[in-house]
């Protein structure tokens, strides 16, 4: 059986460049982390932002022996997203993860993965990104593991190795709209970046005082984490050995160390859920959408 | 208007008696799905078995009429052949067109019926000329339902850039977030959009009246928004709610309850060269159908003439009693 | 499952709907017999499941639900439990308690004009002049099947008093616009 890979998922928050790199730097030097990837997923306004220190990153994290691959954006609308989808899709230094059909347009037959913000929900689905020259596919979040244990069987006959979200708030929604900018009495075109001054999304509470849900620009997030930590042993069994991280502005590295414990049987499950209950990341943890039920619920 | 082709007016129906009123109404075409999963507007009490369907596919045929059947949820692993079936099944009784959003579906489709037509379902998310370019490709689609996000120029630039036909929503609800690509629901009550052709589903929704008519609306466990008495109402979907965040309190921080109307852009989408305007509803009734259908014929027939007909009745019909043209005039809304 | 949470909402809606109409058509009604009515209501449920029995087939499991419907301009309650085997409209006194799952509630003209397809559910639910509570996907799936019947009820039920067909839809009329007519 390969060695089960821990990866990181791409930044989908606005960080400072400075915060961007220090963050990339830290998982070169310390995180026990397979692949890393790369690149503006939510807004292509933002993508200029963390040009500066792009290669930078790059280097260090390929020198510290890690994977980099380059994330394309989620949604395509404007001219500019269009530039910009196909200067990502057509980046002959790096391997893809597509996240919006428009990417496949341009790739043609090359190699490549599917990211989480494509749908694929089925064995068919699975098929044709298969023959269409996907090696990779990270499903969907939703995905409960009824769904992920009978696409990964289809997975394993096209040599097609299945990714799942396993920590990190999960992106619920993608809008044409900028709810930062709207929280601010601003449009996308005019946001002068607002969505910099929350690191980790910015909290919605319902009117009677819940904690519900978490803004990215245009996308709509869970105000949970999703932790699969008890989950682990189940996940392998059904083969799966890809695990992805989603980075927060804290909490990430660490962790990625108690994931990995846990995958190379340093410690059990029971060991790494309490070392990561000891984090203080500000909400609560989640694991519905695994377990079939309502996404916010979680269950033991 | 200049010498443009006259665009086919395409109405919704959630039940048989909606589908002749839509035909009667004077629809071009009207879109309708199986009961059960396989259609994005899976909701109690809705929608055509089989032979209903093909009972609806003559009578709109006697009458000029086209019939695009919508197969446009997302079929989860090990359940492909309920949606294959529907597929097989819609071809076998004559539909003109099958609304496809799922890409393995569009596979099976394209594969196993190469001459049947497929229109790619705003579900798919496909919003730009590269995206639709590749189904065209692979599949041969005849007809893309754009997402509600673009403007009108935008569109426009999609329809020069693309090799199939435009449909464009131009009334009703209007989705705040991209379509098939929202997991909201399935967040809140473990059904899922994509999957279960649900959206804020009846049996999690819940209306709680206090002494003063304020009305709380609440899906599964979370307060959705609390309309206070003599305010309108809209949907109770999460993305038409209203929210605190640190710096504001009970403001919508999507969108408020309100519905799409374009009337007023109907010469600019025909010159943008859309083929076909689509009026949003499947679950709304036979009233609505009646309205919206006969508005809109008349406006369409009307601006064929070089007329600028009014259409102001429709408000009644609108969700909070507002209505917007969305992300279709201008980027200022996004 | 019956619920009781709604019934504190639905039997204050009741009293106040009431208080509301006090000084208009309230006081120009007698206090219904419903001795009287029953046999009317008994008519229309059997008269329509015999006409429509797709009905049931739109309804699903909804069908062995209990739907309380409070026409807010009259001092009853009408309450539906369309059971394919043995659908029931029965009237009960505005003072009753009665067990239910869906509580709806508008004037009776608002809800003629829903039931026969006159007015677009969801536009009144909007404006606010239907109000429900309770099992709201029982609701929906009972519009839904009431709205794929063709014609009009009203039409449907006058019809079938045979003679008497004429007068009973003139009456039905003058009394769904009377009443339409006292909530603007």
């Amino acid at each position: 059986m390969n060695k089960a890979k821990l990866n990181i998922g791409p930044n989908l928050f606005n960080w400072q460049p400075e915060k961007w790199r220090d963050f990339y730097f830290e998982v070169a030097d310390v995180a026990p982390i397979d692949k890393v990837f790369l690149g503006e997923v939510i807004c292509s306004k933002r993508a200029p932002l963390f040009y500066g220190e792009f290669d930078k990153v790059v280097d260090r994290l390929e020198k510290a022996g890690k994977q980099v691959v380059f994330s394309t954006l989620a949604e395509v609308t404007s001219n500019v997203d269009r530039r910009l989808m196909e200067k990502q899709a057509n980046d002959k230094n790096f391997f893809i993860e597509v996240n919006d059909i428009a990417a496949l347009f341009f790739l043609k037959d090359k190699k490549h993965s599917i990211g989480s913000y494509v749908n694929c929900y089925n064995e068919d689905a699975l098929e044709f990104f298969a023959k269409n020259g996907a090696t990779n596919i990270c499903l969907n979040p939703e995905m409960p593991k009824s769904g992920i244990e009978a696409l990964n069987k289809t997975a394993k006959q096209l040599d097609v190795e299945l990714e799942v979200q396993i920590f990190g708030r999960i992106g619920l929604a993608l809008s044409a709209r900028c709810y930062h900018a709207r929280a601010h009495d601003r449009v996308k075109d005019t946001c002068k970046f607002i969505c910099d001054i929350d690191e980790d999304g910015m909290d919605l509470t319902t009117l009677e005082g819940q904690k519900f849900l978490t803004i990215n620009g245009i996308q709509t997030m869970s105000y949970t984490y999703l932790n699969l930590v008890n989950e682990m042993s189940e996940l392998q069994k059904i083969g799966i050995n890809n695990f992805r991280l989603s980075p927060h502005s804290s909490g990430t590295i660490k962790a990625s160390k108690v994931f990995r414990s846990l995958l190379d049987g340093e410690i059990d499950e029971k060991e790494a859920s309490a070392m990561l209950d000891e984090q203080d990341l500000g909400a609560p943890y989640s694991n519905g959408f695994y377990h079939g039920i309502a996404g916010y619920e979680w269950r033991v | 208007m200049d010498k443009v082709q006259k665009p086919e007016l395409i109405c919704p129906a959630g039940t048989p008696a909606s589908l002749r009123t839509a035909v009667d109404g004077g629809a071009d075409a009207i879109y309708c799905g199986f009961v059960g999963s396989t259609n994005a507007r899976n909701f109690p009490g809705l929608n055509f078995s089989l032979d209903e369907m093909a009972k609806s596919v003559l009578y709109a045929h006697d009458r000029g009429a086209k019939l695009l059947c919508a197969i446009n949820s997302f079929p989860t692993a090990g359940r492909t052949d309920i949606w294959k079936k529907a597929i097989d099944d819609a071809i076998s009784i004559g539909v003109d067109a099958v609304i496809i959003a799922d890409i393995g579906m569009a596979d099976y489709m394209s594969k196993k019926h190469p001459n049947a037509r497929i229109h790619l379902s705003v579900q798919a998310g496909a919003s730009s000329a590269e995206s639709i370019n590749f189904y065209c490709e692979r599949f041969d689609i005849k007809r893309v339902v754009l997402p509600r996000i673009l403007t009108v120029g935008e569109i426009k630039k999609v329809h020069d850039a693309i090799d199939c036909e435009i449909e464009a929503f131009i009334f009703g609800n209007i989705g705040m977030m991209a379509e098939g690509r929202c997991s909201l629901t399935n967040y809140v009550t473990g059904k899922s959009t994509n999957m279960d052709g649900v959206c804020s589903p009846a049996n999690f929704v819940h209306y709680e009246e206090d002494i003063d008519n304020n009305l709380t609306t609440r899906l599964g466990e979370f307060a959705i928004d609390c309309i206070a008495c003599g305010q309108s109402a809209g949907y109770p979907t999460i993305c038409k709610g209203r929210y605190n965040a640190d710096h504001r309190d009970a403001y919508y921080a999507f969108e408020e309850p309100i519905s799409l109307n374009l009337t007023h852009l109907l010469p600019d989408l025909i010159k943008a060269g859309v083929s076909a305007l689509k009026i949003e509803g499947r679950q709304r009734s036979k009233s609505y159908i009646r309205s919206v259908v006969s508005s809109f014929r008349n406006a369409i027939d009307g601006y064929a003439r070089g007329e600028t007909p009014d259409i102001s009745d429709l408000l009644a019909l609108t969700e909070g009693h507002k209505q917007t043209e969305g992300a279709f005039k201008s980027k200022i809304w996004r | 499952m019956k619920s009781n949470s709604h019934f504190s909402n639905a039997s204050f809606g009741k009293q106040k709907a009431n208080k509301n109409k006090a000084n208009s058509l309230k006081n120009l009604l007698p206090p219904l017999p419903l001795f009287v009515l029953q046999p009317l209501l008994n008519h229309i449920v059997s008269s329509v499941a015999k006409k429509h029995p797709e009905l049931f087939d739109r309804l699903g499991d909804n069908a062995n639900k209990v739907f309380l419907i409070d026409p807010s301009d009259l001092p009853l309650f009408l309450v539906l439990q369309p059971n394919p085997l043995n659908p029931t409209l029965k009237a009960y006194n505005q003072n009753e308690i009665i067990e239910h799952d869906t509580y709806i509630c508008g004037t009776f003209a608002t809800l003629m004009q829903m039931i026969d397809a006159q007015s677009d559910s969801d536009a009144l639910f909007f404006n606010r002049e239907i109000r429900v509570s309770g099992d709201s996907e029982a609701m929906v799936a009972l519009r839904n099947a009431l709205d794929d019947m063709e014609g009009s009820l009203a039409k449907d039920v006058a019809k079938s008093f045979g003679p008497l067909s004429k007068p009973v839809l003139l009456a039905m009329q003058k009394f769904s616009k009377g009443s339409g007519k006292e909530n603007g």
